[in-house]
């Protein structure tokens, strides 16, 4: 054997023993790290670990629902600000450095020839690199025994910032937990909670249950996902079993600044029960129903509609069941179905003259005020003949499978179908659109597949930490470019890995 | 000549073989525990297994009570009286709220209670969201963690007469039995905690520890129903300076006492309004103790 095939060996095996070493600490360090923890504040305030409250985070569990039922209190004599260490803080800060990739179907680019435009065509298109999440900064906690607070400045990846969640709450008001207030802007009272989720891709961080709109709809204020500006009762049992909250809230989409209609209002209305069912644990089955009316006619100068003078209310409603199913300690699902319907106006396009064009632009880019852009339904417009209310059904399941505290594999299976399309003479332009006022009865609908899954390498009650790995695939029917076809399907995937920390 | 990576691959292979002995040591205690995961528990028809209850533990309960239940969890060391008090070492055994005499065990019942009632003035909260049967596994998790389950069997719980009706007198002679028994040498003669005694109170750990306070609205760690005011002092909460006064209390007296003492507590009763239309006034630490 030449001394240089020797050398090399050498170095191979030294290569070799020094990766061995290498794997043997990282498994010791990862298997003598503790058993693990979302807001890590509230974790640090009460010594418990994040796993306490949460599933995985940022998912409650039947305990954490309880603990925010409960205004984030655990109804003790710790609760109020009074007995914390002067120096405690309640702010927890969350980004997610990621690196995803992602596909998407059927996009209208440009061609060229000799350095000249040639028209266009439709490719698929695929990018991927290292990018960051949005950050948020939480502050949550009690003002005093039994008035608690939620602020949480959101920006998005840019660092462009909102007030994503800002309210006060009165909790057990005559020393009853049947009777909390809160006002301001909050999510919904959704058992299945989306500022909660535990997938992070762009199509896959959203319920898309929770936002569906039809095809050409201008009504986007029926998002129950979105957090809205508004009022809450909110009343539950002692051990939280029994829950019912009814909420009234401006029909703006939670925008601020009364930029919508100049008096329009939604109800959201939920109730459930929980059931102990032996081994295999709390079951949980509700409902909820949104019922609300948004304008469609704004009063224009110039022609340009003015922010809060929307009139004309016309209504809307989305309503279905929630089931949260236990299966022993590690394995649960949670299925959301939706019926939505809104006022054939809405499906027209009208509803949403300040925030869209309707036409999934927004005023800005309108370049001629009317007619179609803005959509507004001014004095003597009239329906199109053969407009129709839009309805449709929506199924959410979302599967979980818990190892452990610290490892979670998730699965979700969401479909949005049209059962009855708005149909009218506006939409012979639609995509999709059959002609004679007719579109395709599958217009729009949606089918969304995630698979991920989040471990946490340590758990604690002062941070939190997960690898995060996901792959979402959308497809929805008919609302691609058309160029030679009657209507294009799309499909758009991504797969996301990141580092999801919060402290 | 060592290269750089000899070095290192050394460096680390020597910090593995350390490290591989230091994880198998911290496992030999473990080993006994295991030893112990056939544990059960009986809350009515509802059996609890110790070996299903390992994750719910570890999700729940080890931040404080720590893997080996012997309360060093990694908040521990932040629960310092006289703000927190420390988290219970469950591999002693001794437990406050029982139903059973005191030095003996607690029922399975108690510990079930305990679970899901919570202690109020403490950092253990209600776990009334979990279902029964995680309650009753994590009640025999609790029982594997200490010998003494293998070799004791849990006391006879105390019997508790029917509670009788509210009267002046009654109230008045729950007042002679507070100053007999000397229960304002810690709990002030106006419940409000500052007896004599107060300030000197420790724990069977060396531990400061307070005397309830009955004035200030909190909930008796033990559970706030008359039955359950009545037990504490029966029983006494052991491993805390608060002794069972079953020797020194009759039955009817102590009933005496639970409504005395109600007439010092912030929720409203039968007992405060009586106690206000005697003008009951507080027992005087200098006169001589009535006799039984």
């Amino acid at each position: 054997m030449s001394t240089l095939t020797r050398s090399r060996l050498g170095r191979l095996s030294l290569s070799t023993s020094f990766l061995t070493a290498a794997l043997v600490l990282v498994f010791l360090v990862l298997s003598a790290s503790q058993p693990a923890s979302a807001l890590p504040a509230f974790a640090r305030k009460y010594g418990l670990r994040c796993s306490a409250c949460h599933e995985s985070w940022p998912m409650l569990n039947f305990f954490g629902q309880k603990f925010k039922d409960n205004g984030y209190q655990l109804m003790n004599d710790r609760d109020a600000p009074i007995w914390q260490n002067p120096g405690y803080w309640p702010v927890t800060f969350r980004i997610t450095p990621i690196w995803h990739r992602v596909s998407a179907g059927k996009v209208e680019v440009d061609t060229y020839a000799d350095g000249n435009p040639t028209g266009s065509t439709i490719q698929r298109v695929t990018s991927s690199g290292f990018d960051l999440s949005g950050l948020d900064f939480h502050t949550a906690g009690t003002l005093e025994k039994n008035i608690s607070f939620y602020l949480l400045p959101s920006s998005d990846s840019t660092g462009a910032f909102h007030f994503e969640q800002v309210f006060v709450r009165l909790d057990n008001i005559f020393h009853s937990p049947w009777f909390n207030i809160k006002l301001g802007r909050f999510e919904l009272d959704n058992l299945l909670s989306e500022k909660r989720i535990l997938t992070l891709t762009g199509n896959g961080g959203i319920y898309q249950t929770y936002h569906f709109i039809p095809v050409g709809d201008g009504n986007i204020f029926g998002q129950i996902g979105d957090n809205q500006l508004g009022l809450e009762y909110m009343g539950h049992s002692v051990n939280d079993r029994t829950r019912v909250s009814a909420a009234l809230v401006s029909s703006s989409d939670g925008n601020v600044n009364l930029s919508t209609g100049a008096n329009s209002y939604t109800g959201y209305f939920t109730g459930s029960q929980a059931f102990d069912t032996g081994k295999l644990g709390v079951q949980r089955i509700g409902f909820y129903a949104m019922v609300g009316e948004a304008a469609t006619y704004y009063l224009t100068q110039g022609g340009v509609p003015l922010g809060g003078s929307g009139v004309a209310n016309k209504g809307f409603s989305r309503e279905g069941f929630v089931g949260q199913f236990y299966f022993g300690p590690h394995v649960d699902l949670t299925v959301v179905t939706q019926h939505g319907s809104d006022n054939p106006w809405f499906g027209q396009g009208y509803g949403n003259a300040i925030l869209s064009d309707g036409n999934g632009g927004t005023t800005a880019t309108c370049s001629s005020p009317l007619p179609g852009c803005p959509f507004n339904n001014v004095p003597g417009t009239a329906l199109p003949v053969g407009a129709q209310s839009p309805t449709w059904n929506g199924y959410t399941f979302e599967g979980h499978y818990v190892y452990s505290p610290q490892l979670i594999f998730i699965g979700r299976y969401e479909v949005e179908k049209m059962s009855q399309q708005a149909n009218g003479a506006a939409c012979t332009a639609c995509t999709g659109g059959l002609g004679g006022g007719q579109s395709a009865s599958n217009l729009g609908n949606i089918s969304s597949y995630t698979i991920g899954f989040r471990y946490n390498p340590f758990m604690t009650s002062r941070a939190g930490l997960a690898w995060h790995n996901e792959y979402n695939w959308l497809h929805q029917d008919g609302t691609g470019p058309v160029i030679g076809l009657p209507y294009a399907n799309i499909n758009t995937s991504e797969v996301l890995l990141g580092l999801d920390f919060d402290f | 000549m060592r290269t750089r990576l000899q070095r290192w691959s050394l460096l680390l292979g020597a910090t593995a073989v350390l490290a591989l002995p230091m994880s198998l040591w911290a496992q030999l205690t473990q080993y006994d525990l295991n030893t112990r995961l056939g544990a059960e528990s009986h809350i009515g028809n509802t059996t609890g297994h110790a070996k299903d209850a390992a994750l719910p533990y570890r999700r729940f309960c080890v931040g404080c009570h720590g893997p080996l239940g012997d309360g060093n969890g990694e908040n521990a060391p932040y629960m310092q009286p006289p703000m927190f008090q420390q988290p219970r070492d469950f591999q002693l055994g001794v437990f406050k709220c029982r139903s059973t005499p005191t030095g003996t065990l607690p029922t399975d019942q108690d510990l079930y209670d305990s679970i899901t009632r919570g202690f109020d003035r403490s950092n253990m909260p209600q776990w009334n969201t979990l279902s029964k049967q995680e309650r009753a596994d994590l009640v025999a998790w609790v029982k594997h963690f200490s010998p003494r389950w293998a070799n004791e069997k849990p006391g006879t719980p105390i019997v508790i007469p029917p509670e009788p009706e509210v009267t002046a007198d009654r109230i008045k002679a729950g007042r002679d039995v507070f100053a007999r028994v000397q229960c304002w040498k810690c709990h002030g003669v106006q419940g409000m905690a500052n007896g004599p005694s107060a300030s000197t109170l420790t724990d069977d750990l060396g531990r400061p520890i307070a005397a309830f306070n009955f004035t200030d609205g909190s909930r008796p760690k033990c559970g706030d129903t008359d039955q359950d005011v009545y037990r504490i002092f029966m029983t006494g909460l052991d491993g805390t300076p608060m002794p069972s006064f079953a020797d020194n209390i009759k039955p009817e007296e102590a009933w005496d006492l639970v409504f005395y003492l109600r007439t010092f507590m912030q929720q409203k009763s039968k007992e405060k309004v009586l106690a206000k239309q005697l003008g009951l006034k507080p027992v005087d630490p200098n006169a001589p103790a009535p006799t039984q």
